[in-house]
């Protein structure tokens, strides 16, 4: 463990994971005019969409206090996500041409997917503190608490990464079933609704799945207290550490399986 | 034996199985439909390779596409695992096998080699240091604020082997692809070579090129058909790969080899005879007899292989002149050499023996050969023997005590 952790924190491999990052930012934007930009304008021109939508046509929105901020903070989170993971999961079969032909550390190349991702989500985060300005939203010291959710959502999303960059790498079917995945998850986590109008029998269900206790508890410690999270949900001191037991069973299934089977990742591609 | 200090490179016992399934099962539903794996079969990339390598030796490897040489090049640079057996490295190695890893045509070259040294295990400070050695030896520093894709394919080779070269390692694994680019970066890689040979580091060499192995190699290994044919010095391993490249040439009914019509030195016959009489059955306690009839147009130094080969080409054995003859300059005319084989070295089986006269010393360039697959009749030398004690690939002697 010890040694796999020295191993991580090599400077050769960090220096690996730094360039792999830079240089598909370079590539990702290579010819487009907004370049950067456009990573903001994404979940941006989403939320103007599901804005619009959810406060004019269906009154979802409504009641839920700073809903504009409300709504952008899930969006942005669940970007993150979907980047991540997406990304992630392609990062092996990507990379094939590389790794038959050099042995470099496999992690380092699904971790560079993770942070390319981190950065357009510190990016997007910004933007979600101007809305919150704008939205004259209370900066409450609950605030100290986002480092940490931040950095379990980033945990679950390297979990998710390890353990789909292998299967994928044996079965192609996994881009289809994942992209399913996401739009079933999407609807049964709370983005673009509060758990406050989830009938109260399926909160609970809900409340196991680690975004929707991330989503809630970001919102509650960022945007406005009056946010139903998994510890109302579970109403029991064990009930809310079952999100978190979830998080940490992935990422270590994620970590042992693509362990297990990265050594012979070269012969499979 | 050598200490276990002086050794950069050890093989022991390895062998390498490739599970080939009959068609590719990457989908779910083939693997729910056909879930018994009927459809593979084992590919035996190398069986049972043992060696070492010397810290500071030139080492080849040669063999044929396909014989499993690019396999254990991926094994030693721990891109695959070994089915079995180990291979133990001391020191640090460079993890790949071509050149230029990573390399995007729309990054710079400044950016291609951050990232390429990166990949190659280098921190970025050790590549900040690197940078303008590697951008000065590949002569490229007008272009490195370029697009990759704007470099012609030498100028992309001479910037990926300045990284290559520029990654201090110990042991060096250098696949034949570097011999490309023009004359004048060719003859600068020809003395990196003699600059890394001479700074005592290990370097194993793959390539084609039998006049490269002679130059830079202190020992070269043969791979053929997954095995290990042979190991020593290069120009009997060099000679060894032409040879086997002669007659598998001529088994798969390629093209035929030809022999040079005016060569410096023509070879006009060769004949076997025992001590006695003129014939091509041997017993055991019998000396085989070759008489080499040859002319020479234009002297040069030089030197006689006589072989023996098995009908399957296989490579049996050769001896050439340089022990017995080493300054041997033949003046011009006719002239006749005999070799003597002692008794009772051959196993029993029938062997096609040829000749050839290749230039002396290093690198040796056929002149003249006298080969089945040169379309030259030669004669068949056949091992009789009447008991059944012994059999294999060579005479094995011995005895049994109770």
């Amino acid at each position: 463990m010890i040694d796999a952790l020295k191993r991580f924190w090599k400077p050769g491999n960090r220096s690996l994971i730094r360039e792999l990052v830079i240089s598909d930012f370079k590539l990702r934007y290579q010819g487009s005019v907004l370049g950067y930009l456009w990573s903001l304008l994404r979940p941006l021109m989403l939320f103007g969409v599901l804005y619009v939508v959810f406060t004019k046509v269906i009154k979802v929105g409504v009641g839920i206090p700073h809903y504009p901020a409300y709504l952008l903070l899930g969006l942005v989170l669940w970007t993150f996500f979907v980047e991540a993971t997406m990304s992630g999961m392609n990062a092996i079969t990507g990379r094939g041409d590389m790794i038959r032909k050099v042995s470099v550390p496999k992690y380092t190349i699904v971790m560079s997917t993770n942070a390319s991702a981190f950065v357009n989500f510190f990016f997007n985060m910004i933007v979600v503190v101007i809305f919150m300005v704008l939205g004259h939203v209370a900066f409450r010291p609950t605030l100290l608490f986002v480092p940490f959710f931040i950095a379990e959502l980033v945990l679950f999303s390297i979990g998710v990464s390890f353990l789909l960059a292998t299967l994928f790498v044996k079965f192609r079917d996994f881009s289809h079933i994942w992209e399913v995945s996401l739009q079933i998850l999407f609807y049964a986590t709370p983005i673009i609704y509060s758990l406050a109008i989830v009938p109260v029998r399926l909160r609970k269900l809900m409340s196991i799945n680690p975004l929707t206790q991330i989503f809630q508890d970001m919102r509650s410690v960022m945007i406005t207290p009056q946010t139903v999270t998994t510890k109302q949900v579970f109403n029991s001191e064990l009930g809310r550490l079952l999100p978190f037991l979830v998080v940490i069973l992935v990422t270590i299934l994620g970590a042992w399986y693509f362990r297990r089977n990265s050594r012979k990742f070269a012969e499979e591609l | 034996m050598p200490e276990l200090k002086d050794i950069a490179l050890k093989v022991d016992g390895l062998n390498k199985d490739f599970l080939l399934p009959h068609e590719q099962k990457n989908s779910i539903k083939e693997r729910v439909l056909h879930p018994r794996k009927s459809g593979t079969e084992h590919m035996h990339a190398l069986r049972d390779i043992n060696f070492e390598v010397k810290r500071g030796e030139f080492f080849g490897i040669v063999g044929r596409n396909g014989s499993g040489k690019s396999t254990l090049l991926k094994i030693i640079g721990g891109i695959y695992q070994p089915t079995k057996g180990s291979v133990q490295v001391n020191g640090t190695l460079t993890p790949f096998i071509e050149l230029g890893i990573g390399f995007s045509p729309n990054l710079t070259g400044r950016e291609n080699v951050f990232l390429n040294g990166a990949i190659l295990g280098l921190t970025r400070k050790e590549m900040k240091k690197l940078y303008p050695e590697i951008v000065a030896f590949a002569e490229l520093e007008k272009f490195m604020d370029q697009k990759l894709k704007n470099y012609s394919s030498g100028m992309q080779v001479r910037l990926a082997f300045s990284i290559a070269i520029q990654a201090h390692n110990d042991i060096l694994l250098i696949d034949e692809v570097l011999a490309v680019g023009d004359a004048n970066f060719q003859k600068k890689c020809a003395q990196v070579f003699k600059d890394v040979k001479k700074s005592g580091k290990t370097v194993i060499f793959v390539t084609h090129d039998m006049g490269a192995i002679q130059e830079y190699c202190d020992r070269a290994m043969m791979i053929q058909d997954s095995r290990i044919v042979s190991i020593g010095k290069p120009r009997d391993i060099a000679l060894r790969y032409e040879i086997a490249n002669a007659n598998i040439a001529t088994s798969e009914g390629l093209e035929q080899m030809t022999r040079s019509k005016n060569p410096k030195i023509k070879l006009n016959q060769l004949k076997i005879r025992s001590e006695s009489k003129q014939t091509t059955n041997f017993s055991f306690d019998e000396d085989i007899i070759a008489d080499i009839d040859f002319t020479v147009n234009d002297p040069v130094q030089a030197q006689l292989n006589l072989y023996f080969v098995r009908p399957d080409g296989h490579y049996v054995a050769g001896i050439n002149t340089t022990a017995d003859l080493p300054e041997f300059i033949p003046k011009k005319g006719k002239h006749s050499v005999s070799c003597v084989i002692k008794s009772g070295q051959l196993a029993k089986g029938d062997y096609q023996v040829g000749v050839g006269v290749y230039t002396y010393p290093e690198p040796a360039q056929m002149i003249d050969v006298i080969d089945q697959s040169y379309g030259t009749e030669t004669p068949i030398v056949s091992i009789l023997e009447k008991s059944l004690s012994r059999n294999g690939d060579f005479n094995i002697e011995g005895h049994w005590t109770k």
